[in-house]
């Protein structure tokens, strides 16, 4: 009886190996849709996959052809797979993307979102460009609670200067040691804390400690969505301390055409660090699926 | 990846807070603070179990349960409940060194040579007498060398408490891997290997002192 029923237990997957093509096959080359093709990459994060996923939907709704290879890893990894045309279209962060192709360091002076921009389009790889970058920003934060805020009357990193030696700041442990932490905090707005505890970068013990008053200032991501949850005052950078990362498509020139662009450009004219927090909190804080979400972003931006 | 951290005399002036050896004297603090709450505990456990026979299925049962609990893990629990500071750090350490204390005070008592326990007896030494002089002298062998076990690991774990904030040489490790200084790692791994080795002779010491001659060797 146990030999008939491994033998039927077999046969039936057979079945279902024969009924479905080869996955690991690539997907076939483009079909001559309107809008063309295009391979859309994601890094290893939930916030990058859930952009790449905007992008395939926005393009997928104006007719082109998406293929989608998502998860791939950190930046080297997916760069290299960008310039071998494994990939034809990324979401990246300006900043982190010039710091990345920038083998001396981002210049001195760059921080602003314009001047970041105008900086990276001079050391793109050949065959890439970027297209309109959108007002969302991933960035590192100074944020403190409400009651530090209120009690100390904080807005700006400029607010700290008087107030810093009586605040423990906590946060990564690269935090110490960068010129983006606590020593551009000395030097551009001659902010010292009284402590600097090394935690996590932006993860939950951070986020823990500044809400049972731990800390009183973290370092935070701008699209952390626990800064809404728990009122938290995220500080102005009016000097530009910390790097501009805003959102902005990455693409091989031989995939972009005007449908491509056009449909880029309307996501990134509707994207904000506000409305992408909020839609990456249902990914990670209600666990939703990134496909279901990314369709409510399209919709409800009149997008999709 | 190199030596260069670990040579650089800059690093080794003590009046600089984060250089080795303060990172040093803190990491001994943990884990020396750990071992004494720990053995507190598990020692007198130990030992009555041991000694009447009663509950060994506990000791047994505790000691594997303890020893299969992620360090790290049990400390950001701890620190999700009771926020960031030296308790957490202490709790997660102590539930590391108790198993080793706990099955090593059982085991020694256990196996000691019933006819002497009896011989004592029969010589009309009263129950506490039969534990201290004899039982207790007997099983210190074995109970030594479950502290040592005890105080090798938590040696080499006390790296964990610069997850949360703290000192200790896991701060050359976590800063060092932050940054991507690997010589500063190899230096945390270094000095943390190093520290295990010393702790361990220093404790063979005081076993070769403190054990009553007339057991070595057998």
């Amino acid at each position: 009886m146990k030999r008939i029923v491994a033998a039927v237990a077999m046969a039936l997957t057979l079945t279902a190996c024969g009924t479905n093509s080869d996955p690991l096959a690539d997907e076939p080359a483009a079909s001559g849709a309107a809008g063309g093709s295009v391979t859309v990459g994601s890094a290893n994060f939930p916030e990058s996959q859930l952009l790449a996923e905007i992008y395939s939907q926005a393009l997928e709704a104006k007719g082109v052809k998406v293929t989608r290879k998502f998860n791939i890893g950190a930046r080297e990894v997916y760069l290299k797979a960008l310039q071998d045309g494994s990939i034809s279209l990324l979401p990246e962060y300006n900043g982190a993307l010039l710091a990345a192709l920038s083998p001396n360091g981002i210049p001195a002076g760059v921080s602003s979102s314009d001047t970041v921009l105008a900086e990276l389009k001079k050391v793109l790889p050949s065959g890439t460009e970027v297209l309109a970058q959108s007002t969302a920003e991933d960035k590192d934060t100074l944020t403190v609670s409400a009651d530090t805020a209120a009690k100390n009357n904080l807005k700006s990193i400029e607010d700290l200067k008087a107030v810093a030696p009586t605040l423990v700041a906590g946060g990564g442990p690269e935090f110490t040691e960068r010129q983006q932490g606590l020593k551009g905090l000395k030097e551009v707005y001659g902010v010292e804390f009284k402590e600097y505890k090394p935690l996590d970068p932006g993860g939950p013990l951070t986020v823990n400690a500044l809400k049972d008053g731990d800390i009183q200032v973290a370092n935070l991501f701008s699209t952390d969505s626990s800064i809404v949850t728990n009122k938290f005052v995220t500080l102005a950078d009016p000097k530009n301390l910390f790097t501009s990362q805003n959102v902005i498509p990455l693409i091989r020139s031989e995939a972009n055409n005007a449908t491509v662009t056009g449909a880029l450009d309307a996501v990134s004219g509707k994207l904000t660090t506000e409305n992408l927090t909020s839609y990456l909190a249902q990914v990670q804080v209600d666990k939703k699926d990134i496909a279901v979400v990314a369709k409510a972003f399209l919709s409800e931006n009149g997008l999709g | 990846m190199n030596f260069s951290y670990l040579t650089d005399p800059a690093h080794w002036d003590p009046s600089n807070p984060g250089s080795i050896p303060n990172l040093i004297l803190s990491h001994l603090g943990y884990t020396a603070l750990a071992l004494l709450i720990g053995a507190v505990i598990a020692l007198p456990v130990g030992l009555y179990i041991g000694h009447t026979g009663k509950g060994s299925f506990i000791a047994i049962n505790a000691g594997n349960a303890g020893r299969s609990l992620p360090t790290l893990g049990l400390l950001m629990l701890m620190v999700t409940l009771l926020g960031l500071g030296l308790l957490p750090v202490l709790i997660a350490l102590t539930v590391l060194v108790i198993p080793p204390i706990l099955t090593s005070a059982y085991a020694g008592m256990r196996n000691l040579d019933h006819r002497v326990v009896d011989a004592a007896r029969g010589m009309g030494m009263r129950p506490w007498q039969v534990l201290s002089r004899v039982e207790l002298p007997m099983a210190l062998p074995i109970m030594l060398s479950g502290f040592r076990n005890a105080a090798l690991q938590v040696v080499a774990t006390a790296t964990v408490a610069a997850a949360v904030g703290l000192g200790g040489l896991g701060r050359l490790l976590i800063d060092g891997l932050a940054v991507n200084d690997y010589s500063r790692v190899l230096a945390g791994a270094i000095v943390v290997a190093a520290l295990a080795v010393l702790v361990d002779l220093f404790l063979a010491l005081i076993q070769r002192l403190i054990v009553s001659p007339g057991l070595k060797g057998s």
